[in-house]
């Protein structure tokens, strides 16, 4: 390690107390003081049987074996990695910085979330049971639980906040072409928190038959362990691109952070290389001081939602708080527990993106690339910019910034239409 | 374990199963409709025939409740209430009925944020008995066990039909007051039967080592309380309490109602054994 590294020094400084071996290898169900099992008891045999399924499969070359497959014949891995040279020039390109993108978002069903969707559901099909749940925001899990099911022949009921099922019309048609069954939720805040108390609902009363496909790093045990194995491929892929293509590791890792799937996934390769500085961007909403983000880090506290301790967004009686987002699918009260653990160990830096600053920064992918982001990973990009631009004006030359493109915007044309005035009759800033 | 503690809710089992009965237990939540009337609504239920209170703190995400209490929760936090009112409705319930044992019911957010140490503190100084932890397993428990040792207080966890009987015997031994049967597997609700395995868990339960065992989840009916409470310490009722304090009817009628509702369950209990 590098002494002189600041970041080195605080990982020598506390990883020697608190994380036996390497940080890419914490087992669940705790992740320093984060995790658990905060659930109701008559879920607990079901997360002994996963967690049980899970080691076996992990250790069955057949079971790994069909997952590298499906990986590769049909959703398309390895993603691959682009540089983009000219979004670069908005990232501190007069320094010489570099950029390359991650692209999950050409993957079938569009993002990122299918790694983690094929993974459990051939679980459940080893597990025997018959029907799949699964909540979703943005309805890129959504619809990457409906593919999985519609491939496996598998029963799927897709819970949905009636805010986010108007948000993403677009995507709760494509569950439903694929067979799924969408439930709007119409209590609380109708967005990705009561769609998930609604699964767990459902979770515990048909355990039996059911599994549910949690679409994040977030939940009880096993759940944050399980999904960043099964989404670990990311990073283990960038690593091997990045280290082909510039002969050396990354300066700068940027993904956003929902409940941070994605970012884990991408972080994880890169975890135990202290000099490569991980970013992770929440949703920053319409500013940490207007009270309407998502931005557990810059405006949350420790506390237990849906089966973990983690940082939450929540007030001085424990209630939780409504979050706001732009994006769905960064519209979540709480965060991984895994990112709550690295953020404390100082080895990751959360930071909020607000609304504006994710719309600016996907008009930017858009018009330097021709590749629409989206929301979600705009929220990564815009913190790109912001990165590349703060070490072009430390003096820092040469950076290479990774972003992981964790999906594309074709569910968000509609969303981005309306905020860029682009539908008929409206004023265009674009255009100004 | 070296510290004995008094179970205010297992002296309460004991001496109702003495007269030959099963006790009813009532669920409210605190502050639905508002604070003041949550404490009426529930000296008028105990003044009907409850025997133990168990008090909900409502919650934004009522994972193991089913709607009429998640709306109730809803509407209790829409209108102003905080967890520190929980320990002013003891207080009154106390006041009221010094015997008759009162339990909160929180997810456990609510008290982590408040503090374990100083929520078990509070609510034994009002005289609480204890507290019911839907989402908290006793694995995760550590705090609230010492903290309920230091207290004097009940700690009822739940098994469910899904339990193991290594999970039975963990949570029999981590319980003080009674073990928590969850009928089925499911949220709070009204249902039309009070399947088989709730006698059969109950049944493990006691194997597993647990002195007092009450059954919840979907007991709504005069006969379902008849039924169960044959073979359970305590029958537990939620949603049907509920529900007569919802509506838009005139207060003091709604009142009437919940009564009713209480006098029939009473009367389910009070015959529970003697038709077997």
């Amino acid at each position: 390690m590098n002494d002189e590294h600041p970041l080195s020094d605080a990982l020598t400084g506390t990883l020697a107390h608190q994380v036996l071996g390497r940080l890419s290898e914490q087992p669940g169900p705790y992740f320093g003081e984060f995790g658990g099992r905060w659930v109701p008891e008559a879920l607990i045999a079901a997360l002994d049987e996963l967690e049980t399924e899970y080691r076996k499969a992990m250790a069955d070359p057949a079971y790994v074996a069909e997952l590298n497959r499906l990986h590769r014949d049909y959703v398309g891995r390895p993603s691959p990695l682009t540089e983009v040279t000219r979004f670069a020039q908005h990232c501190g390109g007069e320094a010489g910085n570099r950029v390359f993108l991650k692209r999950e978002d050409l993957n079938h069903t569009g993002s990122h979330k299918i790694n983690n969707v094929l993974g459990q559901a051939l679980l459940v099909k080893r597990m025997g049971k018959t029907r799949v749940i699964a909540e979703t925001g943005a309805g890129q899990h959504g619809v990457a639980t409906a593919t999985a099911a519609a491939l496996l022949d598998l029963d799927c009921v897709i819970y949905m906040g009636e805010e986010d099922t108007r948000r993403q019309a677009l995507n709760v048609a494509r569950m439903r072409l694929l067979g799924a069954q969408v439930v709007p939720v119409t209590i609380g805040q109708r967005t990705l928190k009561d769609a998930i108390n609604e699964a767990l609902r459902d979770w515990v009363a048909n355990v039996e038959t059911t599994h549910y496909l949690l679409g994040t790093v977030t939940g009880p045990h096993p759940f944050p362990e399980m999904v960043r194995e099964l989404h670990k491929v990311i990073g283990e892929e960038a690593r091997e691109q990045i280290l082909e293509r510039v002969g050396r590791l990354p300066d700068v890792l940027a993904a956003c952070v929902g409940g941070g799937s994605n970012a884990l996934g991408l972080f994880n390769a890169f975890l135990d290389d202290p000099d490569v500085a991980l970013f992770g961007f929440e949703a920053g909403g319409e500013g940490i001081e207007s009270g309407r983000h998502a931005a557990r880090f810059s405006g949350g506290a420790p506390g237990v939602l849906h089966g973990a301790r983690s940082y939450l967004l929540q007030d001085d009686d424990g209630q939780t708080l409504p979050s706001h987002s732009v994006s769905a699918g960064l519209d979540y009260p709480s965060v991984g527990p895994a990112h709550s653990w690295l953020h404390d160990l100082g080895r990751a830096t959360y930071r909020p993106v607000t609304d504006v600053e994710a719309m600016d920064a996907f008009q930017v992918l858009c018009r330097t690339e021709g590749i629409i982001p989206a929301i979600e990973s705009a929220h990564a990009l815009a913190g790109a910019i912001q990165v590349g631009t703060e070490l072009a004006a430390a003096g820092k030359r040469d950076q290479v910034i990774l972003v992981n493109l964790s999906g594309r915007g074709d569910k968000d044309v509609a969303t981005a239409a309306k905020w860029f005035g682009l539908l008929d009759g409206e004023t265009s800033e674009g255009d100004q | 374990m070296s510290i004995t503690v008094t179970s205010q809710t297992a002296a309460l089992l004991d001496a109702v199963g003495a007269q030959g009965r099963p006790a009813l237990m009532g669920y409210l939540p605190v502050g639905f409709p508002t604070v003041d009337r949550s404490i009426e609504a529930i000296c008028a239920a105990i003044d009907a025939g409850l025997d133990i209170v168990e008090l909900g703190l409502p919650y934004t995400d009522p994972v193991m409740d089913g709607p009429v209490i998640q709306r109730a929760a809803e509407q209790a936090l829409a209108a102003g209430t905080r967890t520190a009112d929980v320990f002013r409705v003891v207080e009154a319930l106390k006041a009221h009925a010094p015997h008759v044992p009162v339990l909160i019911m929180s997810y456990w957010n609510l008290v982590l944020k408040y503090g374990v140490d100083a929520f078990a503190r509070d609510l034994a100084g009002v005289g609480g008995a204890g507290i019911i932890t839907p989402d908290l397993i006793p694995d995760e428990g550590r705090e609230w066990i010492a903290a309920a040792d230091e207290h004097g207080l009940d700690r009822v966890f739940l098994v469910a039909p899904s339990s193991t009987p290594e999970r039975l015997q963990l949570t029999a031994r981590a319980s003080r007051g009674f073990v928590y049967a969850a009928s089925t597997m499911g949220v709070t609700g009204l249902r039309d039967e009070v399947g088989a395995q709730a006698r059969r868990l109950v049944a493990d339960t006691r194997a597993a080592g647990a002195e007092h065992v009450c059954v919840g989840l979907g007991v709504s009916t005069e006969d379902q309380a008849a039924e169960v409470g044959a073979y359970a310490d305590g029958v537990i009722v939620g949603t049907a309490f509920v529900r007569p304090l919802q509506g838009d009817v005139a207060w003091a009628e709604r009142l009437d109602n919940l009564q009713a509702v209480t006098e029939k369950l009473a009367a389910g209990v009070a015959r529970a054994r003697k038709d077997a």
